[in-house]
């Protein structure tokens, strides 16, 4: 399982492919309805002045998250994205 | 035909107070995800002047309108901006009720050519519906800018409906979208399309029509009703219980969910949403034209404005400016209206007089009831005309999602909402629309705490007793005079913000406790604002709303204040006898009986605080206001008020009950008598404990030292 990582630590500009959603998350529902879909590319865009929320680029639109709903997200990084 | 009958319809319309006209032809409803211009093409297509926000989920009540089209006339319904239709909120439970239970003739889906993706999954959702929808792709020139071309034609053939694009700010094809809904109101759509989903999904939706009552439905219904109740909607269930029994219809959604395999709880809903995607990912790569790489300009302009350096001190400036062209605005119409206002007194009092009429009257209705309302008006109407139009031009640019995401963190810390932010910008040109604007928080809780700690921000009708009360009492020597006064009340709001920030703390560890929700904060382009709109629409939906109930509350209080201090028992007035009653508590707190009756008599609005003391320690028997502040800093002084009186009187101005127009906002907006009991024990309290320890403090240290 160590091939994922959490959304929340993904560097600034970087962009991973989602590969799932936690299944505790309360925002769960929410984040599948915005796209948050699995193998969806998505964007680290800028953080707010105090680092939490994040912006992120997700299907041409920028949606922000608290750090901790967006750490219930696992993404592949983007060069693992090719080996698989 | 359908889920429904005309009287199932009719009885879920009553619960949303929602007014339909009878006569129209064809019920027109407005679907899109929030920030796609929905609102627009409705103003536009029925020429209603109705809000249009630019952060997510701004309409939460039904808008209706009407329009006429060849011969037609047409109902418009504007349903709530919404990302789904699973009913997981109340939007999202308000705009799939409209659809599957009143079916209107025509669904128009407005969707934002610039996430086109996102936008689609909310329309193949609708389509699953009803198959009468006609698609209108808005904002193309938006997605021109950013070389993004859509092949329209292309889209209708991959949706098997019509498809329209628009402009709508510009009026861009809306003849077009018109003569669309015309045309599928009369001749649905041959060959909409079918989401095919996994095959073992399949297989359970087959299950789950074979069990639905044979009458009533049509295969397409069938379907969707089988697939939500698979997919545990117990909120649909209810609602089919509840309107179709009437049809004696019986649908047991525990004997659908039965159907379901164990293993799959949970993964449904997700194989569910990624079908759909992926079908809305493979129509726009079919239809979508890149024409050059996208520019991200927006970004760029994003993280300036939301950085750690600029981010807060751009937001301070931007608020600083909409405050100060407030404040310096309103003073020369302000003084204007009073002196028109005061013209108007004189001619009525000389009608009074030519009548004969006597004094008790010229009393009661002119120097009570006349002056409170003409007072309140002449200090309340331009500051909020200003104030308005000016957050709504913020607004309407696209600015108020960012001081929401700026600012989150410490309304996360707080157990809150970062939209609270905008509700608190709102509560500084009036607690009344502050409370109102909560509505733009989803989850319950947050937006309780919003509504119930939105009057610890002090409102335009407070802002000139803090101003006066800084130049008076707390300005420095010399040129740092106005210096000094600035910083003083600069301290207090941060104060004032802080307090409010502290009391949603506590709400949301003792009565509204809770998981904090979700925080999913769509950060919409930057849009030019339509300067004409603003004007229009703020003053309209905001000022004179505020305005109308201030109003009703101040009238009645004018009588009981000229009553208060014109009759009285034992040749002192009632005033005078409550401020005697109340001396004692006045005098812990720092203050003095006056000033408590003030503030009492003061509850229809803040602005006539002061100048019911002034009355008071005048013994006159109407509102005053003296020519300048040396006098009234030598009669406040002469009625032995200190450096702590002002500070308390300051204190308390900015923690007690709310004004009544707020308190009758509230109420309504929380339809409970406890939670405005609450709202208004709340900042009293708060007010009361700060005014007694900072008195009792600073009488002890003087004590000693």
């Amino acid at each position: 399982m160590n091939d994922y990582y959490p959304l929340s630590e993904v560097t600034l500009g970087e962009t991973g492919v989602i590969a799932y959603v936690n299944s505790d998350c309360p925002l769960r529902h929410r984040l599948w309805d915005l796209g948050f879909t699995r193998g969806t590319h998505v964007t680290k865009l800028f953080c707010s002045p105090f680092s939490n929320p994040t912006a992120y680029l997700i299907r041409d639109c920028v949606i922000a998250l608290r750090n901790e709903d967006a750490a219930c997200i696992k993404i592949f990084s983007s060069s693992q994205e090719k080996v698989i | 035909m359908g889920l429904t009958n005309s009287s199932t319809g009719q009885a879920l319309l009553k619960s949303t107070n929602l007014v339909l006209p009878e006569t129209s032809d064809f019920v027109i409803a407005l679907a899109g995800n929030p920030n796609t211009g929905k609102s627009t093409v409705f103003n536009s297509l029925t020429g209603l002047k109705q809000h249009t926000g630019n952060w997510p989920g701004k309409t939460v009540a039904l808008s209706a309108g009407e329009y006429f089209f060849a011969d037609h006339s047409f109902s418009l319904i504007d349903l709530p901006g919404t990302y789904s239709l699973f009913a997981d909120s109340q939007e999202e439970e308000i705009a799939r009720d409209f659809l599957c239970f009143y079916q209107p003739d025509v669904t128009v889906v407005v969707v934002d050519a610039t996430c086109l993706e996102r936008n689609l999954h909310l329309a193949l959702q609708i389509l699953e519906i009803t198959p009468s929808v006609v698609v209108c792709v808005n904002l193309l020139d938006e997605a021109l800018r950013k070389g993004i071309y859509i092949d329209l034609d292309r889209l209708a053939k991959n949706l098997g409906i019509r498809v329209v694009g628009t402009n709508a700010r510009d009026g861009e094809g809306l003849d077009k979208l018109k003569e669309a809904i015309l045309l599928t109101a009369s001749e649905p759509a041959i060959s909409p399309i079918q989401i095919r989903y996994p095959d073992s999904l399949e297989e359970l939706i087959l299950k789950g029509i074979a069990s639905l009552p044979n009458t009533a439905f049509n295969e397409r219904q069938k379907r969707w009703l089988a697939l939500r109740l698979l997919d545990s909607d117990y909120s649909l269930a209810n609602k089919l219980q509840e309107y179709l029994s009437m049809a004696n219809l019986i649908v047991d959604p525990k004997s659908l969910n039965e159907l379901q395999h164990p293993s799959l709880a949970g993964e449904f809903r997700e194989s569910i949403v990624l079908t759909l995607y992926t079908t809305a990912e493979k129509i726009t790569r079919d239809v979508l034209k890149l024409n050059s790489k996208p520019r991200r300009g927006d970004h760029h302009f994003d993280r300036i404005i939301t950085s750690k350096i600029f981010g807060i001190p751009l937001m301070l400036l931007f608020l600083g400016i909409v405050f100060w062209l407030t404040l310096v605005g309103a003073n020369y119409p302000s003084q204007l209206l009073a002196k028109g206002f005061l013209w108007i007194e004189g001619q009525l009092l000389n009608f009074l007089t030519y009548l004969k009429s006597p004094e008790w009257i010229k009393g009661l209705f002119v120097f009570g009831i006349y002056r409170t309302l003409s007072w309140v008006i002449a200090v309340m109407l331009p500051p909020m005309a200003i104030f308005f139009p000016l957050f709504t031009l913020l607004e309407d640019w696209g600015y108020l999602p960012r001081i929401a995401f700026n600012l989150d963190n410490s309304f996360r810390l707080a157990g809150a909402h970062g939209k609270q932010s905008l509700t608190m910008c709102m509560g500084f040109g009036c607690n009344a629309a502050g409370v109102v604007a909560c509505r733009i928080i989803d989850s319950p809780r947050e937006r309780l705490i919003a509504i119930l700690t939105n009057n610890f921000v002090p409102c335009n009708g407070r802002f000139p007793t803090l101003i006066t009360m800084a130049l008076l009492f707390f300005s420095g020597p010399g040129f740092l005079g106005s210096f000094g006064a600035s910083l003083f009340l600069v301290l207090m709001i941060v104060g004032a913000v802080l307090v409010s920030l502290l009391v949603s703390k506590f709400l949301s560890k003792t009565f509204l406790q809770g998981l904090p929700s979700s925080f999913a904060l769509e950060l919409p382009p930057f849009r030019k604002p339509q300067i004409g709109l603003i004007l229009i629409r703020s003053l309209i939906d905001r000022t004179l709303y505020v305005l109308l109930r201030a109003i009703l509350v101040a009238a009645p209080a004018g009588a009981l204040i000229w009553i208060m201090s014109n009759l009285g028992i034992g040749g002192k007035t009632f005033l005078e006898l409550l401020s005697s009653f109340l001396h004692p508590l006045g005098y812990l707190m720092g203050l003095d009986g006056v000033i408590l009756a003030a503030f009492l008599l003061g509850f229809p609005a803040n602005e006539i605080v002061l100048p019911i003391i002034l009355m008071a320690y005048t013994s006159q028997g109407s509102l005053l206001e003296l020519e300048n502040l040396t006098t009234t800093k030598t009669l406040l002084i002469n009625n032995s008020w200190t450096n702590l009186t002002a500070f308390c009187f300051l204190l308390f101005s900015l923690n007690h009950f709310p004004c009544g127009t707020t308190l009758l906002t509230i109420k309504k907006e929380t339809s409970s008598w406890q939670w405005t009991i609450l709202s208004f024990l709340l900042p009293t309290i708060v007010g009361i404990l700060s005014c007694l320890f900072i008195a009792q403090g600073i009488r002890l240290l003087t004590l000693f030292i």
